[in-house]
């Protein structure tokens, strides 16, 4: 067992703008776990500008932003351990992990901060009808594909879902050549940033189908299409407005979960609305030594604020390890 | 191309097919299983209700109601010797009315006639006391101790590889196109030639597990025919973090308008609602629906309090293959010597799969005379592959020291590691598709289905079978999961 | 003859509903904006719209197998096609720094291709 005064469970934007904030103010012994092979969390796939500007008042891709993160963390000397799996936490502050090619690694923290982030809701979750086929990914995972692999999911796309990631995924899409067909979306209005709206779909021309929603899935053993239709203000499809799209593609963007796995292994209270745990003004949990921050206390639209709240759980947390 | 003559050809890789392979495995004669699909258990063996059935169901004197309480006796000891999970839970019959009531007492003596031990009446209360989420309509259940539950994934790969592993030979994407009498030089039946798009096979015996193409291939080589509806059950699965709703698998008393729907936990940890039953005719139909999945929502929420349909993480359908008669066929076919079936093998179809492989493993050999094979040349056992999330941290220390792939965690909602992965595509009939993974290990079975660990597990893929990731299939031919290079570095060479 | 537009800006995610009020091709007057950048938008955006591109190039000798990039300014929004078919067409090899310039002057568009990670000489 080694010992930390502060160990940050995920070296995403909000464990590493955390491990700064709680450097700056003091803390000297920070141990930041990443599950990943390197710093970054989901930025290292965000190829896309628009990030920064309240951070650092200027417009970075979301690498670029990562990347001023990471710098610092080196700079400060902050230790960090990547492909750290961390696989169980308890009350007494002990945390395991997993760590690729060397083994259990087990630490003593005098304090936590929680920053796993979160996922995406899968199509299961949906309970859309029809096959199971090849075809079908969460918007996050195709970027993945795209951004980080270098390679395409498919040519003939349907977006599901208009939040942001649906949104840049229409773009990047079509910049590769794809045909995204349309974008549709359950709700009368779309969960994306207007701006998205404006220059992913429309300088693209891509319709944005508003009150629609996929009710079938076609295809046996590679997506064939999907039928689409509009619905009513209960969100219950209408018959008779039902119209079939060939598609090879479907791409899910309908919403972000935090991922509190590990917070459940703590005695930590859950809000059921932010599907979080519940902090403080200081991003404290009600165990004290427990901190959150990011996506996994709520789902934030915007990086920027997702560092802003790090900050103070960083900060708060070095409070409390003063006391 | 024609292949050599064959002692034996099985037709099916499914938990019948597997399961015969395997009994057969354990005598001296040459064994090849034939599957149209790129891997085992694809067909009907991989969406079923995963249960061990006790066999109170049955008509007494039938044959499904002789092989389920066989075949459910001899799971536990088949499940201990592959290393396959088994756990036996037990099941309730709901009754929610005094009418339904009576009908308990109807299960009950049929279960003895069948001879199914553990079995028990209870009052509302006692049923109320062993699964609080009941609803408090109910009036009664039927316990029955000797209901299980199995991984079917685990148990027919499991059958395959020891059956492999013991000398029996498998050739996938050999879809079955045509069967042939072959007679000898005084008229009688010599054997089978057997035609797939690819080759020719002959063998002496056929032994015909087909699922829900049985029928077809059956009446290839039989004048008396069989046909089956393939009819439709559709299913959702909740979150592990929901396993604690029900400690038994909860029936509801049949009705006319049949055996209902079943809530049960399953051997992994997450909750499994559903069937329905609509019979079709298109037997490639899995396809789930607005209706059905509604209905399965609907039917097991009046059953069971608290289901969380935030909770469902993916819904299904697997399609029974109900032959008209109603009960299973299993033996030689009529006017076919040597031409065996296990045919309308529809539930309790895995609870039976153990004593069918057996009792045509038997009649085979006896009937073509195959002797058993000396006991060193058999190895019932088969080790699985050994599960990280289900290991103590002094295990997970050592086996991460001992294979670093192992410290390495693919599928972050299963925890399953690269070492498992690596080991599920490395074994003997290893899998060659993200499903294949999937039903071997569990990666991509978790609550993100597989967003997360879909591109990892196409690389290790990829990089295992020597392949490009866009050759990388969800399910074999025609699936594939990429289009195509988009950026990625084509050479070396700058 | 004044002729009102309304414009959503995409210079930060507040997404700001801005009126335009145009006399032929002459911006006459611009309401809704809550910053100095959001009237230079709306300007440019009528009389010639300008965007950033991002994408990746292909990447070789380092574990990454592509490098993000951005351009270094904002092109001409029917250029973005024939840019992406340059960077489609660009491959460099690590190590690559953060910023690196990796197409100059990409489409004679005065801006250059840059690159928006760092990528480590892993290979040697």
């Amino acid at each position: 067992m080694i010992a930390y005064d502060l160990v940050i469970v995920g070296g995403g934007p909000a464990g590493l703008a955390a491990a700064v904030s709680a450097k700056e103010n003091g803390v000297d012994s920070i141990l930041i776990l990443e599950r990943e092979n390197r710093l970054g969390g989901i930025l290292n796939q965000c190829i896309h500008n628009g990030f920064g500007l309240h951070t650092f008042q200027e417009e970075l891709t979301g690498t670029e932003y990562a990347y001023r993160y990471i710098q610092k963390v080196k700079e400060l000397g902050i230790d960090y351990k990547v492909s750290a799996f961390v696989t169980d936490i308890n009350v007494q502050k002990q945390i395991t992990a997993a760590v690729r090619g060397e083994g259990l690694l087990e630490v003593q923290a005098n304090a936590i901060i929680l920053a796993m982030g979160c996922r995406e809701r899968s199509r299961g979750a949906l309970n859309i009808a029809g096959t199971r086929p090849a075809g079908i990914f969460s918007a996050g995972t195709a970027q993945y594909f795209v951004n980080v692999l270098g390679i395409m999911p498919g040519k003939e796309v349907v977006i599901l879902g208009s939040g942001d990631i649906g949104l840049i995924m229409a773009r990047r899409m079509t910049l590769e050549g794809a045909h995204v067909k349309c974008v549709a979306e359950i709700l009368p209005k779309s969960g994306g940033l207007q701006r998205n709206i404006v220059q992913c779909l429309e300088d693209y021309d891509i319709p944005l189908r508003l009150s629609h929603t996929v009710i079938e899935i076609h295809g046996e053993k590679r997506l064939t299409g999907v039928t689409l239709a509009a619905v009513d203000e209960k969100l219950k499809s209408i018959p008779g407005t039902e119209e079939y799209i060939p598609c090879d593609t479907l791409l899910l963007s309908v919403g972000l979960i935090p991922e509190n796995e590990l917070t459940r292994q703590l005695p930590v209270t859950m809000l059921p609305e932010t599907k979080g745990p519940k902090v403080d003004a200081g991003m404290q949990t009600d165990l004290p030594g427990v901190f959150a921050c990011g996506n996994v206390v709520r789902v934030y639209d915007l990086v920027d604020n997702v560092s802003a709240a790090a900050v103070v759980a960083g900060r708060s947390a070095a409070e409390y390890l003063r006391e | 191309m024609v292949n050599c003559m064959r002692d034996v050809i099985i037709i099916g890789a499914g938990v019948v097919g597997a399961s015969v392979a395997r009994a057969l495995s354990a005598y001296q004669a040459d064994v090849l299983v034939l599957e149209k699909e790129c891997e085992m258990c694809m067909g009907t063996s991989k969406a079923n209700s995963a249960l061990v059935h006790a066999g109170f169901d049955a008509k007494p004197g039938s044959r499904k109601a002789e092989f389920n309480v066989s075949g459910s006796r001899m799971m536990e000891q088949l499940c201990r010797e592959l290393d396959v999970p088994y756990s036996r839970d037990g099941a309730l019959v709901l009754a929610f009315s005094e009418e339904e009531k009576g009908v308990l007492q109807e299960l009950y003596d049929r279960g003895v006639k069948n001879g199914v031990n553990e079995m028990e009446i209870l009052d509302a209360e006692a049923v109320k006391s062993l699964e609080p989420h009941v609803s408090d309509r109910v009036a009664g259940a039927l316990y029955a101790g000797s209901a299980a539950l199995v991984c079917p994934f685990l148990l027919t790969t499991a059958l395959c590889e020891n059956a492999y592993v013991n000398g029996v030979e498998f050739a996938f994407e050999e879809e079955v196109t045509g069967i042939e009498k072959m007679t000898d030089a005084s008229g009688k039946v010599a054997g089978y030639q057997i035609q797939t798009p690819k080759a020719s096979y002959q063998a002496r015996c056929v032994i015909n597990c087909a699922g829900v193409y049985a029928d077809t291939l059956h009446n290839m080589v039989s004048s008396r025919k069989y046909h089956i509806t393939p009819v439709r059950g559709e299913y959702c699965l909740l979150d592990r973090s929901e396993g604690g709703l029900v400690q038994h698998t909860l029936f509801r008393v049949p009705s006319a308008k049949g055996k209902g729907v079943l809530v049960t936990r399953t051997v992994h940890g997450n909750i499994l609602l559903g069937p329905t039953a609509e019979p079709g005719n298109d037997k490639e139909s899995t396809a789930t629906t607005a209706k059905g999945l509604e209905r399965v929502l609907a039917e097991t929420k009046d059953m069971v309090n608290d289901i969380d349909v935030g909770k469902v993480i993916t819904s299904f359908a697997g399609l029974r293959a109900h032959e008209d008669g109603g009960d299973f066929v299993i033996g030689v076919a009529e006017d076919a010597p040597c031409f065996y079936d296990a045919l309308g093998i529809e539930s309790p179809g895995l609870s039976a799969a153990p004593a069918i492989g057996c009792f045509l493993a038997e009649l085979v050999s006896g009937e073509n005379g195959f002797a058993k094979k000396p006991s060193e040349d058999f190895h019932p056992y088969r080790k699985g592959i050994p599960a990280f999330a289900r290991m103590s941290n002094e295990e997970r220390n050592d086996v991460i020291r001992s294979n670093p792939a192992y410290g390495n965690i693919i599928c972050r909602c299963e925890e399953i590691t690269e070492g498992e992965i690596l080991e599920a595509i490395r074994r003997p009939l290893g899998a060659r598709t993200l499903d294949g993974i999937k039903r071997r290990v569990r990666a991509g079975m978790g609550r993100c289905q597989s967003g997360f660990c879909m591109p990892k597990l196409t690389e290790i893929l990829a990089r295992e079978l020597g392949q490009e990731l866009t050759d990388i299939t969800k399910s074999g031919e025609g699936s594939r999961i990429l289009e195509k290079e988009s950026r990625r570095k084509s050479d070396d060479s700058i | 003859m004044e002729k009102r537009r309304e414009l959503i800006c995409i210079k930060c995610p507040k997404g700001c509903r801005i009126a335009v009020a145009m006399d032929g091709d002459e911006v006459v007057g611009v309401e809704g904006n809550s910053c100095p950048r959001g009237e230079e938008y709306v300007r440019k955006e009528i009389t010639s719209p300008t965007r950033m591109v991002t994408s990746t190039v292909r990447l070789i000798g380092s574990d990454m197998n592509v490098m993000p990039v951005r351009l270094s300014g904002e092109i001409t929004k029917g250029k973005i096609f024939d840019v992406m078919k340059e960077i489609r067409k660009c491959q460099v090899k690590a190590p690559v720094r953060m910023g690196e310039v990796l197409i100059t002057d990409v489409c004679g568009l005065g801006v250059d291709v840059v690159a928006a990670a760092e990528a480590l000489d892993v290979l040697g």
